[in-house]
């Protein structure tokens, strides 16, 4: 693999992460992350989606007349989100019910159509599935790490299983309700931008403006 | 990566392409779309039956999670029923039976005169499923498909009652659209719980089971028909009273329950 091929794909992980750096795709990360399993679903389904529409687009990229280039893509994405939907309903059919609309709402995901614009429309068909790839696990990272906090906390299980003995079970473990509200998910999403921006403080933006003391004997 | 192939933008950027692209786009895309849906059709069905099989289970509580649904399901006695004259036929099979597009067919279907329709469902199978759990020979519980509408969608469920005909054993939608966080709470166990053990009859064959605004007093006038309502769920409430009561009428399962009710006295 070449340098440029690996960081097209590695990218996203962390240095370009669309949650964190991007915040975009906040809508599913803050609704399907009350637990663990929906959540890995939710994952794969998406990174599915941003692999196979990134390659396709680019695949075709050079017959896309550019004043439909927008509906092009949008019917390729989601030609490939029905197309999972589908396979979830008949493969995955108890967690795809927990999912509900949210895999639909692939669609709309501002990373897959972000992706396939800013990418795939420039890029040759391998680094543009990379690129999907890349950008679907960066999404897939966040998405797991949010939904193992609110899972572990809010109901003191993982993918199901009881890790803290819950005081309603008889255990000494307090389940925090509030972790699996959607306003959870903000506050560990905020935490995780603001741990990788300590981490990596190139990520943090300047500031749109700033506001500048003024000395009234300046004005004067 | 500079590329070598690109193509003049000009050839790609007119209205014969843009044609050709757009339209050849669409055909690929509804095959692609048509054919998955038609070959994962039976895969899905099975998932849907199966779901409706373990929600029949749920609500006569006999499922235990992780049992095995088919060889549960094998204890619960499926019987078709005439619904205008209440009793069990064998004119059509319970076997595939949809309730919903029985009522679309003009040899199977009646439609509901608008006075009569309290559910909002306009028509109906003249035939409907009952599902009939036995405990020791005598019927236990009697399970009923009921369907109406709520505030936005058609709820679809499930209603056990005792052999009087009349005392809820559980009420369980399996489908609808309601608003979630708020119409969604029919769902909620801690809500179904409320309707176990109320009466659907009082004195009449008129159902008088009715979800409340707010809160029901233990033992006030009334309260063995009245269920808890959900705040911000008003309009949810009253499409589950509706059809709860058009369900067990003298329009639905109404001539069936007397029967079974005549039996129960006989026996």
């Amino acid at each position: 693999m070449t340098d440029s091929s690996r960081k097209v794909l590695i990218d996203p992980l962390v240095d370009n992460n669309p949650v964190t750096l991007q915040v975009l795709g906040i809508c599913s990360a803050l609704a399907v992350t009350t637990s663990l399993l929906p959540a890995l679903l939710m994952c794969v389904a998406l990174t599915s989606v941003a692999t196979l529409a990134n390659g396709t687009i680019s695949s075709i990229r050079q017959y896309i007349p550019n004043n439909i280039r927008i509906i092009v893509q949008m019917t390729i994405i989601a030609s490939f989100v029905i197309l999972v939907d589908q396979i979830l309903r008949a493969y995955a059919f108890e967690t795809s019910k927990q999912l509900s609309v949210f895999v639909g709402l692939i669609i709309t995901n501002c990373i897959v159509l972000g992706r396939a614009e800013a990418f795939a429309m420039k890029n040759n068909v391998r680094m543009s599935l990379l690129d999907g790839l890349g950008n679907g696990l960066g999404y897939s990272a966040i998405l797991i790490i949010v939904a193992t906090f609110r899972e572990l906390f809010g109901a003191g299980s993982l993918a199901g299983y009881q890790i803290l003995p819950l005081v309603s079970d008889g255990g000494w473990y307090p389940a925090n309700g509030l972790m699996l509200l959607p306003p959870s998910a903000f506050f560990i999403i905020g935490l995780l931008i603001w741990a990788v921006r300590t981490w990596k403080p190139k990520q943090v933006e300047r500031a749109d403006y700033q506001i500048h003391e003024v000395h009234r004997t300046e004005v004067l | 990566m500079p590329d070598t192939t690109e193509k003049p933008a000009r050839s790609k950027d007119s209205v014969a392409n843009t044609l050709i692209v757009a339209v050849a786009l669409s055909l690929v895309c509804s095959v692609l779309v048509a054919s998955t849906a038609i070959l994962l059709k039976p895969v899905q069905q099975r998932n849907e039956e199966l779901y409706r099989q373990q929600i029949i289970l749920d609500v006569a509580g006999l499922y235990e999670p992780g049992g095995n649904i088919v060889s549960l399901f094998e204890n619960i006695d499926t019987r078709m029923v005439d619904l205008a004259s209440g009793n069990y036929t064998d004119e059509v099979s319970a076997e595939g039976f949809d309730a919903i597009a029985a009522a679309k067919d003009p040899e199977l279907g009646i439609s509901i005169s608008v006075d009569a329709d309290i559910a909002n469902i306009r028509q109906r199978a003249r035939f409907a499923p009952v599902y009939l759990v036995r405990k020791e020979d005598s019927i236990d519980q009697i399970i009923l498909p009921v369907y109406g509408s709520g505030l936005w969608s058609t709820m679809y469920g499930f209603l056990s009652l005792a052999p009087d005909g009349s005392t809820v054993r559980g009420l369980r939608f399996y489908e609808h659209a309601e608003t979630p966080g708020l119409g969604d709470q029919i769902d909620k166990p801690e809500w179904r719980e409320k309707w176990v053990g109320k009466q659907v009859f009082a004195d009449s064959d008129q159902p008088q089971i009715e979800v409340v605004r707010g809160f029901v007093t233990d033992g006030a006038q009334g309260a063995d028909y009245q269920i808890d309502g959900i705040s911000g769920a008003t309009l949810t409430g009253r499409g589950v009273t509706n059809l709860v009561r058009y369900w067990t009428g003298p329009e639905g399962f109404g001539p069936f329950l007397t029967t079974l009710r005549g039996e129960a006295g006989n026996d």
